[in-house]
């Protein structure tokens, strides 16, 4: 990538931003011109986050992409290069960012169906998406934080809103712990610049400015509690299950499939990359807190009947691995983790599209009130076939080559907890096989005989979601050759 | 010019301009009410007057600023002093402009509060340009005597009168505290002039220690009672209840913003010198406002009280700078006294419209206001998370840069509470906002605006919101040239600058 391809980057922060101003302007009744808008403007981002992700060379600098705009200087506490907007990505940031093109365009798609205040549901929707792009592409903290913040703020009213079963709850205390989260990253941003002394937020100026050791052990895990729970890391995780669950549909799946990776992406970032002496030292942290929340996770979603909560805490354990895999502090175990971020979200939107689908018929979603679903809605139930094998880690799929990395890394440092995570994968195989044997086969309910097959948006939201699945899971190097030189770099990484 | 003593003055009146216009056009609107009938004066002229007035004003504070005239050392026209002057200016004409209506309908003897409210602002500008205690003090009075007046001005409200008595008790004790605090200050150092004073204590010995707390404690108590902080917040949530709501958006931001230009003058100034004596007093009361202000704002149901809780919390935030004064600090301060002021005016011009309307001020009542009245609930939002420190709205940016210079002082544990407080807050914000939103309205239901003059200042100030979150560059430009001039020689007080660079790091490097 060229500096020029910086703009890139730029326009992937600010088109989502754009369309939600303009979407104030467009009178509500004009539902076709909010749908002709968003659907450009979605397949828009997803050609620019390709572009991104295919344009990152592995063998170039780490940073590619890298513009900057002084937006703030020598005023105050600010010094020489105060406050910039200041883009630019490396191999993992360029992963994540193709993660968020795939999603957002089924999110965007499946949107269309919903009735009540369409426009206000996109300007909202699409704050959080450029929130979400501006936390993987933006270098500096400053910036980092105002996108990491909006992508929460406009969680409450979509889920408060819009949302479904215990909602103002679900909403409520969705945005107080990851605001009460952000509380720790806030101290560690400020701590982070006053230590360093530069009068500087960025953040490549930060990376390589020499930091004391006793700083980076008292502020890592500050971080890890602030961003892990953001990622839904064990246990600051129990906004995730209550909140996906009273989400919306595309809200679930924005949220489950990319803004989880955010917090993921934070400990990456502003943890590993900033502070790897402290990182090096709490790792075996991340490795217990990882395995017990990929167990902890797995067995919660064995109980569960609410098919969102079911996956709510599937998600818990399915971050359990990606934490796992960044605490081993071994490279293999670095790209699965990196991999199982992308691989997680692209599965877990498909698992919350085709729930939507079918919620908004049945009006329930109690896996003991259905069976032989296979019978009456055939295509529904062949995606959320393809998503349980992708999520139980069925070879050739996304989920295979992640866990995969995983394991072996972990292996290498920790054998008996590899042990743990490979009987965590036994029991996700486990509640998924359940939920299919119950729900999907055998006598067909009648209660349901009026469900009609899922709608033409969604079928196509999912197939964009299972063939960018099948990419992964079948030729996952270009994913590996772009992360792998951005985890050498790390000081202290072992192979 | 001379003094009595013959020595030479070096007065220039033309940089005084803005307080005499804002004086004489104070008469000039109670004149005319007096001889409405003989000079046929419509009510519609005296806010109109008075807005004529403030706007020569601020056109004249614009044009003339200049440090070197002193005036007999008694006040100084810097550029701390012309931002607050145009700050405070500012707030009367958006408040004037945007609460006309209710000023005629719900505001007994209108004429004079249009006075009062331009008195009070002269007596807040005097508050930030004196160089003299007993010039500040004449201001501090000045401004409180008209809005202890002003309170109670509210039609048909019973609330006001016990409003505008319990602050005029509580605030004549105070008044007394902070007076006999400067006694003793004048006591110790033998002179009322800034300059002197500073001088003096940089040189007094343990001898004088004792009357220099015990008058600095009552000045902290003085001050802390006029910007409402903990422990002397008492009658802030009564005051802001009974008082007719442009009073009460009055008292948030100008009274205020005057008594944090009064704590930077003093603190960074004279009273530097005693840093050690009052820094920690000041830690505590920040810490305390900041924890009690934001839990006692939980369990409110009324939206001043609410308002009136939040902006004693707000003020916290704000006392912190103090604790960490520096020059830093103080631009951030300014900053964020910048953000603030416009949000809380933003979201009371909303909220006076609302009860325009409906007469009401409960939290309950604002229940589905995203139906009947969207662009109202847009602004209140976008308030309420400006005060919460949301992103693309002023109150992230200016709370991030005041945090920021807080944490340079060395006080990383303050800046903890605060952001502590600052989630907490967020919670009954959101209150606030679900009312308007998740909820349907009750009752009626149809679609209503507000006035052309209510869409203009609120229009404004949203614009305003928006424009310091996404570039406050400006703000912060003005802010740094204000704090310039306060501490002239552009280096950090000395706080606790030895343990300042790395505050949390200092304890495990030796590890």
């Amino acid at each position: 990538m060229t500096a020029a391809d910086g703009y890139v980057l730029i326009a992937l922060c600010l088109i989502p931003l754009g369309v939600s101003m303009l979407l104030f302007l467009v009178p509500t009744s004009q539902r076709s011109s909010i749908i002709a808008l968003t659907g450009v403007s979605s397949l828009a981002m997803l050609a620019l986050s390709l572009y991104t992700f295919f344009k990152y060379t592995f063998d170039g600098e780490q940073f590619q992409g890298v513009l900057a705009w002084t937006w703030m200087q020598n005023v105050g506490l600010l010094g020489e290069k105060g406050i910039q907007f200041k883009v630019g990505v490396d191999g993992i940031g360029a992963s994540l960012v193709l993660l968020t093109g795939v999603v957002v365009v089924p999110a965007t798609w499946v949107t269309w169906k919903i009735q009540d205040r369409m426009k206000d549901y996109f300007i909202l929707l699409y704050l959080v998406t450029a929130g979400v792009y501006g936390a993987f592409v933006i270098l500096d903290l400053f910036f980092w934080f105002l996108f990491y913040e909006m992508a929460l703020m406009p969680m409450y009213l979509l889920i408060g809103v819009w949302g479904s079963t215990r909602k103002e709850y679900g909403a409520m205390k969705l945005m107080m712990m990851l605001l009460a989260g952000s509380i720790f990253i806030f101290t560690v941003i400020f701590a982070l610049f006053t230590h360093v002394g530069a009068g500087t937020f960025d953040m490549v100026t930060l990376l390589n400015a020499p930091k004391g050791v006793g700083f980076q052990k008292i502020m890592f895990p500050l971080l890890v509690i602030g961003c892990g729970t953001l990622g839904a890391m064990f246990p600051f995780h129990s906004w995730s299950p209550d909140g996906h669950a009273a989400a919306p549909t595309s809200v679930s799946m924005l949220h489950a499939g990319v803004l989880m990776k955010v917090g993921a992406f934070g400990v990456v970032r502003l943890g590993f990359q900033m502070m790897p002496e402290g990182g090096a030292y709490w790792a075996p942290a991340l490795v217990v807190l990882g395995a017990g929340a990929g167990l902890y996770g797995a067995i919660s979603a064995l109980r569960q009947t609410d098919m969102k909560l079911l996956m709510g805490f599937s998600s818990v354990s399915h971050m359990g691995y990606v934490f796992l895999g960044l605490g081993t502090f071994n490279s293999i175990g670095w790209s699965g983790a990196v991999l199982q971020m992308t691989a997680h979200g692209w599965m877990t939107a498909l698992f919350f599209l085709l729930i939507g689908g079918m919620y908004d018929q049945a009006h329930n979603r109690d896996i003991p009130n259905f069976s032989g679903m296979a019978k009456q809605m055939p295509i529904w139930s062949i995606f959320f076939i393809f998503a349980s094998m992708a999520s139980l880690g069925l070879p050739g799929l996304s989920g295979f080559i992640a866990e995969l990395h995983i394991f072996i890394g972990t292996f290498r440092s920790y054998p008996i907890v590899g042990g743990l995570a490979v009987l965590t994968a036994a029991i996700t195989t486990t509640y998924l096989i359940r939920i299919l044997a119950q729900a999907f086969f055998g006598e067909m309910n009648p209660r349901w005989a009026h469900l009609k097959e899922i709608t033409w948006m969604e079928r196509a939201g999912a197939v964009v979601l299972a063939i960018a699945m099948l990419a992964l899971g079948l030729w996952p190097s270009p994913w590996i050759e772009r992360i792998a030189p951005s985890i050498i770099n790390i000081p202290g990484m072992t192979l | 010019m001379q003094d009595v003593f013959g020595n030479a003055l070096n007065f220039n009146m033309a940089l005084l301009l803005p307080e005499i216009i804002l004086a004489a056009v104070a008469v000039l609107v109670i004149v005319l009410d007096m001889f409405a009938k003989e000079l046929k004066v419509r009510p519609v002229a005296l806010p109109i007057v008075s807005v004529l007035g403030l706007v020569a004003a601020g056109v004249a504070s614009g044009l003339a600023v200049d440090q070197h005239t002193d005036f007999g050392l008694l006040v100084t026209i810097d550029n701390f002093t012309a931002f607050f002057r145009i700050t405070f200016i500012a707030v009367a004409i958006v408040l004037i402009v945007g609460s006309h209506e209710y000023i005629e309908k719900h505001v007994n003897h209108v004429a004079e509060f249009y006075a009062l409210l331009l008195l009070s602002t002269v007596g807040a500008i005097f508050m930030a340009s004196a160089r003299d205690l007993l010039v500040a003090y004449l201001g501090i009075e000045v401004l409180s005597f008209s809005l202890y007046i002003a309170v109670s001005l509210a039609k048909n409200d019973t609330r006001s009168g016990e409003a505008g008595l319990k602050y005029v008790l509580l605030g004549g004790v105070a008044s007394a505290m902070l007076l006999y605090g400067l006694s003793l200050l004048y006591g110790v150092a033998g002179s009322t002039q800034y300059g002197e004073i500073a001088n003096a204590l940089g040189k007094s010995t343990d001898d004088v220690r004792m009357p220099l707390l015990l008058g600095l404690t009552l000045i902290v108590a003085g001050l802390g009672f006029k910007v409402s902080a903990v422990p002397f917040h008492m009658w802030a949530p009564d005051a802001y209840e009974g008082a007719p709501m442009p009073v009460t958006a009055y008292l948030s931001a100008t009274s205020k913003g005057a008594t944090l230009a009064l704590f930077l003058r003093w603190f960074g100034g004279p009273l530097l010198p005693a840093i050690a004596d009052w820094q920690w007093m000041m830690a505590i009361i920040a810490t305390l406002t900041m924890v009690v202000g934001n839990l006692v704002a939980l369990q409110q149901t009324n939206v001043k009280r609410l308002l009136a809780y939040s902006s004693i919390a707000q003020g916290g935030f704000m006392l912190m700078a103090i604790t960490a004064i520096s020059d830093i600090a103080t631009s951030a301060l300014l900053v964020h006294l910048g953000g603030y002021i416009i949000t809380n005016l933003a979201l009371f011009v909303a909220i006076i419209h609302f009860y325009n309307r409906t007469g009401k001020e409960e939290i309950t009542d604002f229940r589905g206001l995203s139906r009947t009245n969207p662009y109202l609930a847009t602004v209140i939002t976008a308030g309420l998370f400006s005060l919460a420190g949301m992103p693309l709205l002023a109150g992230f940016f200016t709370k991030f840069i005041l945090f920021q210079a807080v944490v340079q002082g060395g006080f990383l544990w303050l800046v903890v509470v605060a952001v502590v407080g600052s989630t907490v807050s967020l919670f009954y914000y959101l209150q606030m906002i679900r009312q308007m939103y998740i909820f349907e309205p009750e009752g009626d239901a149809t679609r209503w605006g507000i006035s052309g003059t209510g869409y203009l200042t609120t229009g404004v100030l949203l614009g305003l919101i928006v424009f310091v979150g996404i570039q406050g560059a400006p703000l912060y430009t003005v802010a740094d040239r204000a704090a310039f001039d306060l501490f002239p020689q552009g280096v950090a007080a000395p706080v606790t600058a030895s343990t300042g660079a790395a505050p949390a790091a200092a304890p495990a490097a030796h590890k």
